[in-house]
């Protein structure tokens, strides 16, 4: 019998089809898995495998792109049929908007208190990123970049946005009268972008297996390389200290803390030699990092101890996804081999 | 890009889906052969990649509108360019792999094949799941040699092609048809020219045409490529070569490599057939400018001759020059 967290107090479900995304409703009840087939799987927080799984026709084609809606609970999707949706905790699907394009990103951004007026959704399709407000009924803005947006996302504060693009990065603010972005030059194709928590810096992910950084404070580039694959997954943990990162055989973290990462080797956890990192995903009050593999296999690191918990073994194709609730006591993943599981990570 | 020989890999070579890029000039008849693909009583489904000028008689959740992105790769050389928007589209769709045999990825008539076909030896997630499975270039017997005349992308787009469909060769004579087949070998002498009309090709001459093979098309450089003295630098032509003694692979690779960094930009396209020293495989090797592969493929046959063979497609290419350099990667 299979060993690890998974086993012992988690769910999973084979869903046929190639995992493309997951993520948790802000209120932490509920997960939700986006296909390759266009459908969405919902599951609720209840104990081990009486989960109760519901799968959704979302997109006609493929979903793209997944998140937790601005509300409490629901999610949004983006997909291949052009359309920008929303899913209810209840499985009810609404179009949001359909454009003339792939809808590849999207992200809400509420304040802290979780208040609907403060609500934000972001999506990009082509070189287009549509900002509109919680309801998603209103367009607020329209942001227009010079090649196709590869990534988009807000700050922790939800004042600006930062967009990857080919040749750099667009930083915009939230509330300008005037739409004119930080222009962040840096040649080359920017596949992947991430904001500090603190607004220090924005790194973006490159085409030839590097990251490129700017620190906001002075523009001063940084270069974060030496990886054998694309950067496919980042994030920063809890505070900003660590940029932590997919894309070698370890989970490789950058420390960006006293000047940040410029002529620091980064460090290493969690190391499978020959298998490789696909997803990360930080803890929202530890020093903690899930991973996933492209073996399948899933594992928690703490960042200073370097303790490994295995979540799960290698098998079920690999690892595509992974997010923590916002309490950080729920851990949903997804695979290539269309495994949607579900860890919980509370104490009893 | 310095870009070297890649090592083998166990790629699982056939589970990689075969992607074949069809290019052509505007009014060359690319959407009825496309038509004529995708409609055809043949049992296989194909992805369709379009431009977004395109117009397709066919209504299928696997056609995908591309909008031709290229960038430039950041090691500042400009003929390291490669298809953004396809790497995104590719990717999406090898998550659906399930749903189809091949896919068929269509260019703009003015589209140059380059930033296509490098595409495919750049990106690691494309070279992952799928190969270029070949490039097929659709030319009109009506115009093809104004239109050759007038635009180097036309030029291109015929040095590039790994078939060459002739198309509208009903309004032509025999006469006609023999001078522009003749024009076409000039440029590229080993990719098959198939007459058609009204895009009514075989579809097994163009489709599965099993990229790394190239042991039929490089049997089919003709010698009379030898004399090409009449040739002005600018051309663009094919030579070919071959070495009946085994050759020394690092040797090889520290030639091609040099040859490539320095001539790239000239060098549209090479491929081979090797007979390493020590080997009893054949390596299989090609480049599109200075981006290379390479990949051992199946034992020499029984009786076959154990020679390399080297095809060069290009601009100013200094054939006794090269012919020193290839035939001093010989082993020993
Ligand atoms: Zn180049």
């Amino acid at each position: 019998m299979e060993s690890g967290i998974l086993a012992e107090r988690g769910a999973e479900r084979q869903l046929g089809e190639h995992v493309i995304g997951c993520a948790i409703a802000r209120d932490g009840r509920m997960a939700a898995f986006a296909t390759a087939a266009g459908d969405v799987t919902l599951v609720a927080r209840t104990a081990g495998n009486d989960a109760d799984w519901t799968t959704v026709p979302v997109h006609d084609g493929a979903v793209l792109s997944i998140a937790a809606d601005a509300a409490p609970t629901g999610f949004l999707t983006g997909g291949d049929d052009n359309a920008l949706r929303r899913v209810a905790a209840d499985g009810t699907v609404t179009q949001i908007a359909r454009g003339r394009r792939w809808v590849e990103h999207v992200q809400a951004w509420v304040n802290a208190k979780g208040e609907a007026k403060s609500g934000l959704i972001l999506s990009a399709s082509g070189k287009q990123v549509e900002l509109r407000d919680g309801s998603g009924e209103r367009v607020l803005k329209v942001l227009e970049h010079p090649s196709t947006v590869s990534g988009v996302v807000f700050d922790a504060k939800g004042k600006r946005i930062a967009a990857s693009h080919y040749n750099g990065a667009s930083l915009w603010f939230v509330n300008a009268k005037v739409d004119t972005p930080r222009e962040l030059v840096w040649k080359g194709s920017h596949i992947g972008v991430v904001l500090h928590p603190e607004g220090e810096a924005l790194v973006s992910s490159m085409q030839e297996n590097d990251l490129h950084g700017w620190r906001l404070s002075d523009g001063h580039n940084m270069r974060m390389s030496g990886y054998p694959q694309k950067v496919r997954s980042m994030a920063f943990s809890r505070g900003g200290k660590w940029l932590v990162t997919s894309g070698a055989d370890a989970v490789v973290l950058w420390p960006f803390t006293g000047g940040g990462p410029m002529g620091k080797a980064p460090t290493e956890l969690a190391r499978v030699d020959g298998v490789f990192c696909t997803r990360v995903a930080c803890h929202p009050q530890h020093d903690l990092v899930a991973a996933g593999y492209d073996n399948g296999m899933v594992v928690l690191a703490e960042i200073g101890s370097q303790r490994v918990l295995p979540i799960c073994e290698p098998g079920r194709g690999a690892v595509t996804s992974l997010c923590f609730s916002l309490d950080g006591g729920w851990l949903a993943f997804g695979t290539e081999g269309g495994t949607a599981a579900v860890v919980d990570l509370s104490a009893r | 890009m310095s870009e070297t020989i890649a090592e083998t890999q166990a790629r699982g070579a056939g589970a990689l889906v075969p992607v074949t890029v069809l290019t052509g000039f505007l009014g060359a008849g690319k959407t009825t052969l496309l038509n004529h693909i995708l409609t055809a009583e043949h049992g296989r489904t194909y992805a369709v990649v379009i431009n977004e000028f395109g117009e397709l008689g066919v209504d299928n959740d696997l056609v995908v509108d591309a909008d031709e992105e290229v960038f430039e790769m950041n090691n500042g050389c400009i003929c390291c360019t490669v298809r953004g928007d396809l790497i995104r589209i590719l990717g999406s769709l090898m998550k659906r792999r399930g749903r189809f045999d091949g896919i068929i990825v269509e260019t703009t008539g003015l589209a140059d094949p380059a930033p296509v076909a490098q595409t495919f030896f750049v990106d690691e997630d494309v070279r992952a799941k799928t190969r270029l499975d070949a490039v097929v270039t659709v030319v009109d017997a009506c115009n093809v040699l104004t239109t050759l005349a007038e635009s180097p992308e036309a030029t291109n787009q015929i040095a590039f092609a790994d078939v060459i469909i002739l198309n509208k060769t009903d309004l032509v004579d025999e006469a006609g048809l023999e001078a522009i087949e003749a024009r076409i070998r000039r440029i590229n002498a080993n990719a098959p020219v198939h007459r058609a009309q009204r895009g009514n090709v075989q579809l097994t001459d163009i489709l599965d045409q099993g990229g790394f093979d190239l042991e039929r098309a490089l049997a089919r450089v003709p010698d009379f490529l030898e004399d090409s003295s009449h040739e002005h630098d600018d051309d663009v032509s094919s030579v070919s070569f071959t070495v009946s003694e085994p050759l020394d692979a690092a040797r090889f690779q520290a030639w091609i490599g040099a040859l490539l960094q320095e001539q790239g930009a000239d060098i549209l396209r090479a491929k081979g057939i090797l007979n390493y020293a020590g080997e009893d495989r054949r390596f299989a090797f090609q480049a599109v400018h200075m981006m290379a592969d390479g990949d051992f493929i199946g034992p020499w046959k029984e009786g076959e001759p154990r020679e390399s063979r080297l095809v060069l497609i290009g601009r100013k290419l200094n054939r006794p020059r090269l012919r020193r350099g290839f035939e001093s990667c010989r082993a020993g």
